[in-house]
């Protein structure tokens, strides 16, 4: 019952590193809809590359943005503008801790 | 099993009110998000809040886990009462809001409150995929990773170690180790996730299991420091090789490089080695930031040299910048 198990896993990528992203395929990485995808373009959280929504391209970077906003949204009943906001600071945040590292300051 | 104290993990006493409750979930939950706090048991601590707040703001539930009495102490020992159940309700109502996978519950959570979940769920179809029938995708998992240096430069095997909770043929929760190997993609980077298929949370009937995320932070470097795609290194030398210039080899992440000083450079002088950072499509660049080491006056000739200097460099201003203060 309490047997070790041990996976060898082959399927391994850096998130931030996708590239090309369809609308369809962020739906399903942040498991939602396509309307809160939409929103969250709306609102300016990310911007994707092409005109229309069916040409629409999107980052590795966008994707975890994506990911992030909807489920503060999901879990926390922050709104869409609140969700904005969090991940605008959540940047400044990992971005002065990254400095303060890089400084060889130990957090 | 463990008793959970659901009162105490959101903090509250038991006549807290549905108010209070709702707030101080809240509360804890923006502290402990897992993609909001740094700290290392947030995943662990969000799914206990998120628990506690699943059955205290649920009537039915909070009456019925309040008639267990105010004597149970968290992490007791737990057997639920043999009259259970009895005159209450309970299809396993599937909770609300985060739609969490079973495996995201305690045993004490599941013995208690969701029993037969898998039959209730069907009926209300709310775990049910698009095409319908009871079929989900897997909760994705998220956890954190130290790597080191190398294992960007390079690529490195590592393996993890998750508790990962699991249902036995008869329907009881239990839990097991569960090793993950895997290889670090060379390239990555602090703050990066590195996405392994299929490790996360069960699937449910054909849905597919969610997958592992793990933030990437870089274990700290006696030697190195990390800033995105650049690394530094301090590095020492001697006032001659600063001053007439020298070739010294010097360690990076990539082996060793045989480095040129130029003359005349001074401490704090950066130099660089482009494209040596952390490799990928656009790699990082590596620097070297030169410190002056002193060798030692500790001897009547060392100290000659010293004074030799001295009366070498009369006109040696090494504090001419703080004369040139703001007044």
């Amino acid at each position: 019952m309490n047997a070790n198990k041990r996976s060898i896993v082959t399927e391994v990528l850096i998130l931030e590193e996708q590239q090309d992203l369809t609308l369809d395929q962020l739906c399903r990485a942040c498991s939602t809809e396509v309307e809160q995808l939409m929103a969250l373009v709306d609102e300016g959280v990310i911007a994707p590359l092409g005109g229309e929504p069916t040409r629409w391209r999107f980052t590795g970077v966008q994707l975890r943005q994506a990911r992030v906003a909807v489920r503060l949204q999901r879990d926390l009943g922050v709104n869409l503008a609140g969700a904005a906001l969090a991940l605008q600071l959540m940047d400044e945040l990992d971005a002065l801790r990254a400095r303060l590292r890089a400084m060889g300051v130990s957090l | 099993m463990e008793f959970k104290d659901y009162y105490q993990l959101l903090g509250l006493a038991r006549d807290a009110s549905a108010d209070d409750i709702k707030k101080a979930y809240r509360r804890l939950a923006r502290k402990y998000h897992p993609d909001v706090s740094k700290e290392s048991e947030a995943e662990a601590r969000f799914k206990e809040i998120g628990e506690a707040n699943e059955v205290l703001k649920d009537p039915e539930k909070r009456a019925a886990y309040d008639r267990l009495g105010a004597n149970w102490r968290a992490g007791q020992d737990f057997q639920p009462p043999p009259d259970w159940n009895a005159g209450f309700e309970q299809p396993g109502r599937g909770p609300s809001g985060r739609h969490p996978g079973k495996e995201d519950y305690s045993d004490f959570f599941e013995t208690l409150f969701r029993q037969g979940f898998a039959e209730a769920g069907a009926a209300h179809g709310d775990r049910a995929g698009p095409r319908g029938g009871l079929h989900a995708n897997g909760e994705d998992h998220h956890a954190r990773i130290q790597i080191d240096l190398e294992d960007a430069y390079h690529g490195g095997k590592r393996s993890l170690s998750l508790r990962m909770p699991q249902m036995d043929e008869q329907g009881r929760v239990t839990s097991r180790e569960h090793t993950i190997e895997f290889t670090v993609p060379k390239g990555v980077r602090a703050g990066q996730h590195i996405r392994l298929a299929g490790q996360g949370g069960p699937a449910i009937g054909q849905g597919k299991p969610g997958d592992l995320y793990l933030e990437v932070s870089f274990r700290s470097h006696p030697r190195y420091r990390v800033d995105q795609r650049d690394v530094y290194l301090d590095l020492p030398v001697a006032p001659w090789e600063a001053a007439l210039g020298a070739q010294i080899e010097v360690p990076t992440p990539a082996g060793s490089v045989e480095l040129t000083i130029p003359a005349g450079s001074g401490a704090g002088r950066k130099l660089r080695l482009r494209g040596r950072g952390i490799p990928g499509a656009t790699p990082g660049d590596f620097y070297f930031v030169l410190q002056l080491a002193l060798p030692p006056a500790d001897s009547e000739s060392a100290r000659a040299v010293y004074a030799g200097m001295q009366s070498q460099f009369k006109d040696f201003q090494p504090r001419a910048r703080l004369q040139e203060g703001p007044s």
